[in-house]
């Protein structure tokens, strides 16, 4: 087949029969050049041009579809978001479908990171398109069957109709046809109100595997011939080995080996001592026998104390400017109505419930991996260019993730799982114990916030906004120091910018050793609380009430549609003067969370969250009900940052190990959360992570609402107030 | 290494273990039974709670010596196809979102119905507190504990809801 349809505008379809001439695969690939969405194409002739292709929807013989979801499924929901959004446009019954990971490949799939909150709202268009494109080739194959025209039938559960006859074709029957069609030029889409599928609660297909112990995460997943390895590794990030004694380990029955391994973690390796033995609890025991002396000359072995004592020093510099309007330092400083503050936030471990493990099997020059990963292209190309084998070498299999938070992103477990199985020549799995996972990062770095604005006639007059952080972008050897972070402003609500006419964000990027990694809604879990703190102190100052305050500040329909609500969710006007109310709202990708929060003090005069409420702009939905688990888990997470734990650094290395030092917020500490989802036609935003900012500024307005006491370091102890 | 009996779900495994082992270990890598989940190895989590005779037990803080020839029930003996009320409460309310914390919290709320067939919240709080969900599926927890307790009672009210 030639390139016939080269010129169809932005979007190329292609058919192909590679995989069997029994099935009609579709899908769409990402052209080397392409940013944004891909190309469609089905499973006919990429083979002749060398495409390999995105098998996004197969359909065979029996009618079985299969669905491959490129995204990592660790709790989201994208296991059933993105087959929901393809079944939609392809006319099939969900409960029809299989699902399928995709491995591991960016020239398939595009970015398969699931990270930025992006599974739906990077690929949305795309995945719709494709279930059409799909849906239009079946019809016509049909009519074409029945010497009618296409627009004579139509779709419905796996199944073409010609309208006026009431003859059915299941799709099973017309995949061979169906392949050798021609592309649809242009697909309509349905409209929302069409959508049978899509903006309903549908449920879960990965739930039944989760509630009987069947679903198979990374840590029990097993190869024939698999050996087990845990590994000792520098407690303070970046140490050498100076000296190992590996007698006693190496004499343990089950032991297999004892190997060193340099993990790299962005500009640096890690060090460490792997035990290799033939059951997990071996490998354990035998590494508490290990002897090693670390050499921790040549970085700094900082204290929580001596980093955030720089942080606030930094304060007094300049910094590197993100985003201006105006002119902040002329307007702040002739103001009669000036604030100065400072917010701090804590260095938090991710802290997933599975602990980081991963299995690898290096054979000559290809290598295979299994487990819980976040980002399977990115693990692909990793192990690729350091192993300098070819990247179709490389496999990357995915298992369920047992929480990823950003953390699972990170390829330095995956392949230092390689380097031990490519010294073992044998399939091995690296578990992490859970001190492992909490004291060896990357951690959330903590931030230190120099906020100073005035007022002016009751609004905002000037802005700004310092933040004192590590940069994650500049760990990488030969990072550019003088590179302004680009996330400074992130989690301000886009319409603040319009409304406050000088403004500054700029951040001082800090020096430390310490590794620094994406954390559930990444800036935003720490920047929403110095900004939306400091808006409810500036209301406060401009004598305003803090919701009105915030309605004069944020025009557009959208917010107000998302104040509106809050005030309705709450009955503002009319609320207890008993109550402690506190509201906050941000903007992170591209979706805008109002949050209010009502705290009491109960009979022992402790102070309790009796309520969260949080209204939730994200634009086009699919599952509104994996949007509201995704509220309430980001909600708890928030609270879990703000009140209860934090990551403490003494003598270059992190403190808290386990969850008996690091305790997790329990259920007899869970609010009351009402969630309400705005429906709307904008594009659709992040669902994943966006509702975890507002909570902790939201909380802390309430408290002040109550008593009066600002809170502007986190965590604080509830029990304290 | 020592030769135990481990009795789970009803069936015999004869196991080779090193005596402190702790039956976490034995469960999952002896008897491949991967649905009991580690978290934390220090009784703080909850993730690996399995039933002892009948009672919620740690099993990352019991050893294998311990235990061997009584009865044990993991997650896979509460019922395989999803038949067990807590399973169905826990789909009907879709309370797992990464899931890895489930088991532990299904074998908790199994053994609180046992003993309490309809639990207040507070009862709730202090059988299920021991207990971690990072992905903060709590709310959920407690719903789906009282669709459960509702189902047992009232089957057929409940599914034909
Ligand atoms: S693994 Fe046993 S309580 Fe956490
Ligand atoms: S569902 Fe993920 S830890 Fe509970």
């Amino acid at each position: 087949m030639s390139l016939t349809n080269k010129n169809i505008s932005r979007r190329k379809f292609v058919t192909v029969s590679s995989l069997s001439s029994m099935a009609f695969t579709i899908g769409f690939y990402f052209p080397a050049a392409s940013k944004g969405i891909g190309e469609i194409i089905t499973a006919q002739n990429a083979d002749e041009k060398g495409i390999e292709l995105s098998a996004w929807i197969s359909i065979d013989a029996a009618g079985i579809v299969t669905l491959l979801n490129h995204r990592s499924e660790m709790g989201q929901g994208s296991f059933q978001t993105v087959p929901q959004i393809i079944a939609e446009e392809l006319e099939v019954d969900l409960d029809k479908v299989k699902i399928t990971f995709a491995p591991g490949n960016s020239k398939k799939f595009g970015s398969q990171i699931t990270g930025g909150s992006s599974t739906v709202r990077g690929s949305y268009k795309a995945l719709l398109q494709t279930g059409a494109a799909a849906r239009e080739m079946l019809i016509a194959a049909a009519a074409k069957n029945w010497n009618v025209a296409p627009t004579e039938c139509y779709a419905a559960l796996g199944m073409v109709i010609h309208r006026s006859s009431g003859k059915k074709l299941g799709y099973g029957t017309l995949v061979a046809a169906a392949a050798k069609m021609p592309i649809p030029k242009q697909v309509v889409l349905k409209e929302r109100k069409d959508y049978k599928l899509i903006g309903n609660p549908l449920q879960r297909q990965d739930i039944p595997l989760k509630t009987n112990g069947k679903a198979i995460f990374g840590l029990d997943k097993k190869i024939p011939g698999m050996l087990y390895a845990v590994v000792e590794r520098n407690p303070r990030f970046q140490g050498k080995i100076k000296s190992l004694d590996d007698s006693a380990a190496k004499a343990m029955p089950g032991v297999k080996q004892v190997v060193k391994v340099a993990m790299p973690v962005f500009g640096f390796t890690r060090e460490g001592v792997a035990v290799v033995a033939d059951s997990l609890w071996t490998a354990m025991q035998a590494r508490k026998l290990l002897k090693i002396e670390w050499d921790d000359e040549g970085f700094e072995h900082l204290s929580t104390e001596k980093l955030y004592g720089r942080m606030r020093e930094d304060l007094n510099k300049p910094g590197l400017t993100q985003r201006k309007g105006g002119n902040f330092d002329a307007h702040f400083q002739n103001s009669a109505n000036q604030l100065d503050l400072v917010y701090e936030t804590p260095y938090e471990s991710h802290s997933c419930m599975e602990p980081l493990n991963c299995i690898a099997h290096v054979q000559g020059d290809h290598c295979e991996v299994w487990g819980p990963i976040q980002g399977p292209d990115w693990v692909q190309s990793d192990i690729s260019q350091r192993l300098k084998i070819p990247i179709e070498n490389v496999t990357v299999n995915m298992t369920f993730l047992g929480g990823g938070f950003g953390r699972k992103a990170f390829t330095d477990y995956t392949f230092e799982a390689v380097l031990i199985s490519k010294e073992m020549k044998a399939p091995v799995q690296v578990v992490w114990t859970r001190e492992d996972d909490m004291t060896q990062g990357p951690f959330r770095p903590g931030a230190v916030y120099g906020c100073k604005g005035s007022i002016q006639n009751g609004a905002i007059e000037s802005f700004q906004v310092k933040m004192a952080a590590q940069n994650m972008d500049q760990q990488a050897a030969g990072a550019d120091k003088t590179k302004f972070n680009g996330s400074t402003s992130e989690g301000f609500a886009e319409a603040y910018f319009k409304s406050i006419p000088n403004y500054r964000f700029a951040d001082i990027p800090t020096e430390s050793p310490i590794p620094v990694m994406w954390w559930r809604s990444v800036y935003s879990s720490t920047n929403g609380f110095a900004f939306e703190s400091f808006i409810d102190e500036m209301a406060h100052a401009a004598k305003k009430d803090p919701l009105d305050f915030r309605r004069s500040h944020l025009a557009g329909k959208r917010y107000q549609v998302v104040l509106d609500q809050l005030e309705k969710m709450t009955n503002w006007k009319n609320r207890s003067k008993n109550d402690g109310w506190g509201i906050a709202i941000t903007e992170c990708f591209k979706t805008i969370v109002g949050e209010a929060v009502k705290v009491s003090k109960n009979a022992e005069g402790k102070m309790v969250i009796d309520k969260v409420i949080a209204v939730m702009d994200c634009g086009w939905y699919v599952n509104p009900d994996i949007i509201q688990a995704q509220i309430e888990g980001s909600i708890v997470m928030a609270l879990g940052a703000a009140t209860v734990h934090e990551t403490h650094f003494e003598d270059g290395k992190a403190v808290e190990k386990n969850f008996n030092t690091y305790p997790m917020p329990r259920i007899n500490e869970i609010p009351a959360i009402e969630v309400h989802i705005i429906d709307n036609q904008e594009n659709a935003g992040g669902v994943g992570e966006p509702a975890l900012p507002a909570f902790a500024p939201a909380l802390c307005n309430a408290i002040f609402n109550l008593t009066g006491k600002r809170i502007r370091k986190l965590p604080f102890k509830l029990s304290e107030v | 290494m020592t030769t135990y009996n481990l009795n789970i779900n009803g069936k015999n495994f004869s196991v080779q273990a090193d005596p402190k082992m702790p039956l976490l270990w034995a469960i999952r890598d002896l008897a491949n039974l991967t649905g009991t989940k580690y978290g934390c190895g220090i009784a703080q989590c909850g993730a690996c709670t399995v039933h002892l005779n009948g009672t919620p037990v740690r099993s990352c803080s019991v050893p294998v010596s311990a235990v061997a020839n009584q009865k044990i029930t993991t997650i896979e003996g509460l019922s395989e196809d999803n038949t067990h009320a807590l399973q169905q409460a826990w789909i009907k309310e879709q309370v797992p979102q990464c899931g890895y914390c489930q088991s532990g919290h299904l074998m908790a709320a199994a053994a609180l119905l046992k003993r309490i067939p309809h639990p207040t919240d507070k009862e709730i709080d202090t059988a299920m507190q021991g207990l971690i969900c990072r992905c903060g599926t709590y709310p959920r927890i407690r719903k789906a504990i009282k669709t459960a307790a509702e189902m047992i009672s009232k089957p057929v009210a409940v599914n034909q809801k």
